[in-house]
């Protein structure tokens, strides 16, 4: 690299402090970027390092702190804003108009015209010349962008950004959904981008590839800085070992359970929004973990165990009857329940009633001919607000105003209720107060006692280390690893999730 | 650095001939209708004159104007259910002006205006309280419709005849115009909004915001302005379509047009315009107008009554949009 070791930095963040409520999302943090860098952000899910960089694109406000562009003191007060100054923000996919065409969508917002008129010619000359820019002439500019590949849509919004002078580019998971392919092509831009002096933030799980496309790191963990530094001064255990640090350890209450005979047994199963065929089989009173980063596949996997998503090869076999196909309403009759990582968007039916949403995949207790006996169910529901320890002025209080951990109760509540032998839970945790987290692993720990088996999707390895019985690790669709939680240590879970090898001994 | 270069796989692009197929495709509709009623015994003579022909493009021309700005609302990702009120408090509004001895031009600059500033209302609205355009173009349907009853006490305005009368008349005067001037304004109309549309920064970003607002607002688009354009541009046709419809009647009908928003909109989604938005042309909205005019007309020839003719409009409706997705879906 040509670059000078003591070039001022472009950016400059100091201080940064963000506090969403009680939590701290961004604690103190400082971050410089130089010219023509290439700088990986990493971290755990919910390090802060999207809060971060959202602060810096403008989407979000910092409560403290400063920042710099060249010497200049920078403080968006939107995207916009922060696009007009130079900093650009790529995702994944949103970011475009699908029905426009390549042409439209690099030259939204600064077409070039006379009087009124697009001078369309003009347009695409220049668009062309930016796509060959970045190696990509066989682009068409006149393609609906909705006909492209996610790969080939990232570029079209990097060359967006460049048409745009973007002097900062912030990428955020750019490879999550790309291809191996796709990932290579996106290589080579940042390659080109860094040599004629663009500046890259990078945010990615995935160590190797940020060992191979970045310069320099930034390591945040529970929204501090843990580490930055050279990529080529520090090696792949250190990385992991500032991500997930020494955590404080947390008392996990184990519950005696017995693993019995087989009850669940996917074989070669690859639903359709799977990246690949899933071989597992869980037994009768055994806690499964499912862990990985987020996009690793693991909720692609229990959607189609559940027959929300379609079922492309292999099969399900449940109390070893098999059942390739099945909708949801046909497993929960096998006895499968289902608790969703997106609790207000598909878990629970915010506007309606704690006993409606708890009673919504059961009513048969209640119904003759049809009507709900209502005042049965409100009894019922009753019991069940008691016995889940959930804080609600009555069963018939909106799902809407309960606290996060109480609306997980009540979702978690529908499964007991409908009798379910097997429990497929997905991110159960995520978001939900301490007191409720651990009333929820010691109900987990009952109900193994009792026989049933439980998938459950986290990750928060330290939880799935302290209740599971088997930990199974999935990256990139791939299930890498399976092993009892005893060989397993959040490290290890994070160097298999990360990198997705199997470690050994 | 790698010297080798990665390439996208790439869609291929469209042939000439599958360029000519996607062109043609709107049109298909329309030449089945005008091929069937050219088929039956009972009316073939009768439906194929230039005379008909004439006919039923004065019968659209009502309908097809308040589609031109229908399909800029629909492509931009709203809808317009004041459009009828609107037409009919137009027309109240020229019918006043006439008889309040106002001279027959400035009754038409009034009568659109009153069109154009419903629009800007509605968009107005829809921007400074984000609320769905279904919301309060639903709202504005009751209300225009009630103040045009109000202006007219409740009536119908007689208004003495003008020249006004003239611009829907079925034999034009002079003769070389060949047809109603009503016409030559919907087809010059419809060629200028197809152009906008096309070859303006406004025509960009009406696509832009009905395909995907928050990117439109990202790359500096003052949407909400443009959306307010948008619906003032609508209600000027509205009005203009007030003015066809004084024109054609000769007298200012408060209760006329109820329910005609339902057939603009259906011109458009016919013509391939798509209700969420970033979908749609005037080519279309234009073929789908004449879709539905030619049905009318060729069943009336035939003596089916009215709701054979309603049965037939509501199943090319469900139709047309299924094929149309059909199609994008092959894509």
């Amino acid at each position: 690299m040509t670059q000078n070791q003591t070039s001022p930095p472009i950016l400059q963040m100091k201080n940064i402090v963000k506090n969403f409520g009680a939590t701290c999302a961004v604690d103190n943090v400082d971050f410089e970027l130089k010219k023509g860098e290439v700088h990986a952000l990493i971290g755990e899910n919910g390090a802060g390092k999207s809060t971060l960089v959202k602060i810096l694109s403008g989407a979000l406000k910092a409560d403290k702190g400063s920042m710099f562009l060249g010497d200049a003191p920078y403080s968006p007060s939107n995207p916009l804003d922060g696009r007009r100054r130079g900093v650009s923000m790529i995702y994944q996919e949103l970011n475009l108009a699908p029905h426009l065409t390549v042409e439209e969508n690099i030259m939204l917002g600064r077409e070039v015209h006379s009087w009124f008129f697009v001078r369309q010619k003009e347009m695409r000359k220049k668009v062309k010349e930016a796509l060959e820019f970045v190696n990509h002439p066989e682009i068409s500019p006149d393609v609906p962008v909705k006909k492209l590949s996610i790969g080939a849509r990232q570029v079209v919004e990097i060359t967006r950004a460049l048409m745009g002078r973007a002097a900062v580019l912030v990428m955020d998971e750019p490879t999550s959904s790309l291809s191996q392919e796709d990932s290579a092509l996106l290589f080579q831009i940042i390659g080109k981008l860094k040599s004629q002096g663009v500046s890259v933030i990078y945010i990615s799980h995935f160590l190797e590839e940020v060992q191979e496309v970045a310069d320099s790191f930034t390591v945040l963990r529970d929204g501090k800085k843990v580490g930055s530094g050279k990529i080529k001064n520090v090696s792949l255990e250190e990385l992991i070992r500032m991500m997930v640090g020494q955590k404080v350890d947390e008392m996990f209450p184990r519950i005696e359970h017995e693993v019995g005979d087989d009850m669940l047994k996917l074989k070669k199963l690859k639903g359709i929004n799977m990246q690949a065929e899933v071989n597992l089989s869980l037994h009768r009173g055994e806690i499964v973990g499912l862990a990985g980063l987020i996009g690793a596949g693991r909720t692609e996997l229990i959607r189609t165990i559940f027959g929300l998503d379609a079922v492309a090869k292999g099969f399900v076999k449940i109390a070893n009857i098999s059942t390739s196909k099945g909708s949801p309403s046909q497993r929960i009759r096998e006895g499968m329940g289902y608790l969703s990582e997106d609790r207000q968007g598909e878990g629970l039916a915010l506007s309606r009633s704690l006993v409606d949403n708890l009673t919504l995949s059961h009513f048969s207790p209640y119904s003759r001919l049809g009507f709900i006996a209502l005042k049965k169910r409100k009894t019922a529901a009753h019991e069940w607000i008691q016995r889940m320890k959930i804080k609600a002025r009555s069963p018939d209080q909106l799902v809407l105003g309960l606290s996060g951990g109480n609306q997980q109760k009540v979702a978690l509540a529908r499964l007991l209720h409908q009798e379910a032998d097997i429990l497929l839970l997905d991110e159960p945790t995520r978001g939900i107060d301490v007191a409720s987290k651990s009333q929820i692993y010691e109900w987990i720990g009952e109900l193994a006692s009792k026989g049933k088996t439980i998938l459950f999707v986290s990750s928060y390895f330290p939880e799935l280390i302290g209740i599971c019985d088997r930990i199974a690790v999935f990256h990139r669709g791939q299930l890498v690893d399976i092993k009892p939680y005893s060989q397993w240590t959040a490290q290890r879970i994070m160097a298999a999730a990360t990198t997705g090898k199997a470690v050994e001994e | 650095m790698k010297k080798k270069t990665v390439q996208f796989k790439f869609v291929k692009e469209k042939t000439r001939i599958q360029h000519l197929i996607s062109w043609l495709a709107p049109f298909l509709g329309l030449i089945l209708v005008l091929v069937i009623f050219s088929l039956m015994p009972e009316v073939q003579d009768r439906f194929l004159r230039v005379a008909n022909f004439k006919s039923v493009a004065t019968q659209s021309v009502i309908v097809a104007l308040g589609a031109l700005g229908m399909t800029l609302i629909i492509i931009s990702g709203g809808i317009d259910l004041s459009a009828a009120s609107n037409i009919a408090l137009s027309s109240v509004i020229v019918a006043f002006s006439i008889n309040a001895g106002i001279s027959p031009a400035v009754a038409i600059v009034f009568g659109i205006l009153t069109g154009g500033l419903v629009g800007f209302v509605n968009g107005s609205l829809i921007t400074s309280l984000r609320l769905v355009p279904f919301i309060v173009t639903l709202g504005m349907l009751g209300i225009a419709r009630g103040v045009a009853k109000w202006i007219a006490g409740n009536q119908k305005i007689d208004a003495p005849l003008t020249w006004v009368n003239d611009l829907m008349a079925r034999h034009p005067q002079p003769s070389w115009l060949l047809m109603a001037p009503g016409v030559w304004m919907m087809i010059i109309l419809a060629v200028v909004m197809a152009v906008v549309l096309r070859y303006t920064v406004f025509g960009r970003h009406v696509f832009a915001v009905g395909s995907n607002e928050a990117t439109a607002r990202l790359c500096g688009i003052r949407t909400n302005r443009t959306k307010i354009v948008i619906y003032s541009v609508s209600g000027l046709f509205c009005g203009l379509s007030g003015v066809m419809q004084f024109s054609r009647l000769t007298v200012g009908d408060p209760t006329v047009a109820v329910g005609l928003e339902l057939d603009i909109i259906a011109a458009v989604v016919i013509g391939g315009g798509s209700l969420s938005g970033g979908e749609g042309s005037i080519l279309g909205s234009m073929v789908g107008v004449f879709i539905m005019s030619f049905l009318r007309n060729g069943s009336t020839m035939m003596g089916w009554p009215n709701y054979i003719q309603e049965i037939i409009i509501g199943a090319i409706i469900v139709v047309a949009v299924s094929l149309d997705q059909l199609r994008h879906r092959r894509q």
